[in-house]
């Protein structure tokens, strides 16, 4: 299933022009993006990897629109982004629930300025999100009771509920231990494959990125570039810990290692 | 309970020791009143009405000293948090007029407004100023930059974000400034009531300015108890039901 997702002919839900972005300090100018161009296409899972300092981040802001690239555009359904908008949510590595809001509360809280849904509308579309990330029977649980998994699942389903055109995420299970990340990952895959959501995940972890995505992209660091990309055709729903899925991982560590200049410890 | 128990054991020993101390004959009786002495003004007091107009008037000047000095201190804070002009102007004077004790403004406000109800409020209102604009301030500034980063992305800007992000973040941060605010008004408003006399209004400064006056001891312990009380009871009723919300909510704070 899923075999061939090729994403050069599907128009593009989402794509980034030759965007750099500099930083400048009074101490330091860094060059964190270099001409970067990306085209991910509706219902694509691309993954962006690469190590610290390679950009990913920034790039990912600059799709969400928080931060607003030097050179280059970006095009969300053909419309240039201008700013950040519920149309492309994102997920961070800490959960950043708010405390003050109860675990409904949270993921209420973007749909609540949708025009046109009522009060209903609204419930509904809470509890639907709440079972689907299987938190039901923790809707009146506050933040600090949540375990980090739990965390993240409510900052998952506080992302869809506004029904995102695209939902970025920002190295989402970093911050898990590894146990809590696989059953992340099994869920991930089964509300990616239910829902067909555009998804762009920044991650440092190889198999991370061919376990969940479709597509693996490459950054190298100072300044951030696309290096390479991988298609990941593996069937789904995929385990992080099967052979062929470390055996891709093991060719992307490697491309990774060799965009590092020699002699230099990482 | 068992916490209950320790505490009211503790206090009843320090009224038996206090009882023993003035039965002792040791000290003068004028010096050194019994607890029965103190207690039986403030049945007196209690009774002629004079506690229950003086706790009135007091705290009728300390609400509304109080209450001005947050409506102009937490937008203030607000402006000092979001601006470095405003920080670098409002908030250096502010952090300046804070190492002033309270009790200095007496001077000026009984030069300015005479000994009205207006050198109260006057001093009131500086001695809480500062200490919420400060307090505002510094919780704005330490909100998690994360969470306005989620507001923006969901859509919420402008007075949306302030209203539903950026105030109840900061809830912990105001609530404690509050309490400190409450805590320097009070401090203010009882210098100001022992220093200033004024003819408009009798307050418990007044009462114990007075006891000092015609050495009634009694009447000195009994009014510090009963302002000890008050600053009990305001905290109970002002500032604990908010605690208690953020302890359930962010699963910090008092045990």
């Amino acid at each position: 299933m899923e075999a061939s997702r090729v994403s050069v002919s599907a128009p593009a839900k989402l794509s980034v022009e030759n965007a750099s972005k500099w930083f400048r300090s009074r101490r330091a100018h860094v060059h964190a993006l270099d001409d970067v161009s990306l085209q991910v296409s509706e219902g694509e899972f691309v993954a962006l990897v690469g190590p610290s300092g390679c950009g990913k981040s920034t790039l990912l802001d600059i799709m969400a629109g928080l931060v607003v690239p030097d050179t280059g555009t970006v095009l969300a359904d053909d419309q240039a982004v201008r700013g950040p908008g519920r149309h492309r949510l994102v997920m961070f590595q800490e959960s950043a629930l708010f405390p003050w809001l109860d675990v409904a509360g949270n993921v209420m809280f973007g749909i609540k300025r949708i025009p046109g849904l009522s009060a209903d509308d609204r419930e509904r579309i809470v509890d639907e999100h709440l079972e689907l990330v299987g938190l039901e029977r923790f809707r009146h649980a506050y933040v600090h009771e949540l375990s980090g998994g739990m965390k993240q699942r409510a900052a998952l389903a506080r992302s869809l509920a506004p029904d995102p055109r695209v939902l970025l995420m920002d190295e989402p299970f970093a911050a898990l231990d590894a146990l809590t990340a696989e059953q992340l990952y099994a869920d991930v895959q089964r509300i990616w494959q239910t829902r067909r959501k555009t998804i762009i995940m920044v991650t440092h972890s190889a198999r991370e990125a061919v376990t969940l995505a479709d597509r693996v992209v490459l950054l190298s660091p100072s300044p951030g570039r696309i290096r390479d990309q991988f298609t990941i055709s593996l069937p789904r729903p995929r385990d992080i810990n099967s052979p062929e899925l470390a055996a891709i991982a093991q060719q992307i560590t490697a491309a990774l290692r060799s965009y590092i200049p020699a002699g230099i410890p990482t | 309970m068992k916490r209950a128990i320790s505490a009211l054991l503790f206090f009843a020993a320090l009224g038996l020791a206090w009882h023993l101390a003035s039965t002792s004959g040791r000290w003068s009786a004028v010096l050194l009143p019994s607890p029965r002495d103190v207690f039986d003004y403030l049945v007196d007091a209690g009774r002629d009405g004079t506690l229950a107009e003086a706790t009135l008037v007091t705290l009728k000047r300390l609400l509304v000293g109080y209450a001005i000095g947050i409506v102009i201190g937490i937008p203030l804070g607000l402006m000092t948090s979001t601006s470095q002009f405003f920080q670098d102007t409002i908030g250096a004077l502010a952090l300046g007029l804070q190492t002033l004790p309270s009790v200095c403004w007496i001077p000026l406000a009984l030069l300015w407004f005479g000994q009205t109800e207006n050198a109260m409020l006057f001093v009131v209102i500086m001695g809480t100023l500062g200490s919420v604009l400060i307090a505002t301030d510094t919780g704005a500034r330490s909100i998690s930059p994360i969470y306005a980063r989620v507001a923006r992305t969901m859509g919420s800007e402008g007075l949306d974000k302030w209203m539903r992000v950026i105030l109840p973040a900061s809830l912990p941060f105001l609530v404690s400034g509050l309490k400190q605010g409450w805590a320097f008004a009070w401090r203010s408003l009882m210098a100001a009531e022992i220093y200033v006399t004024i003819l408009t209004g009798f307050g418990l400064g007044h009462l114990l300015h007075y006891g000092r006056e015609l050495s009634a001891m009694d009447q000195v312990i009994g009014i510090m108890l009963v302002i000890v009380a008050i600053g009990l009871v305001a905290d109970k009723v002002l500032f604990s039901p908010w605690e208690r919300f953020m302890h359930r909510r962010w699963g910090t704070g008092l045990k």
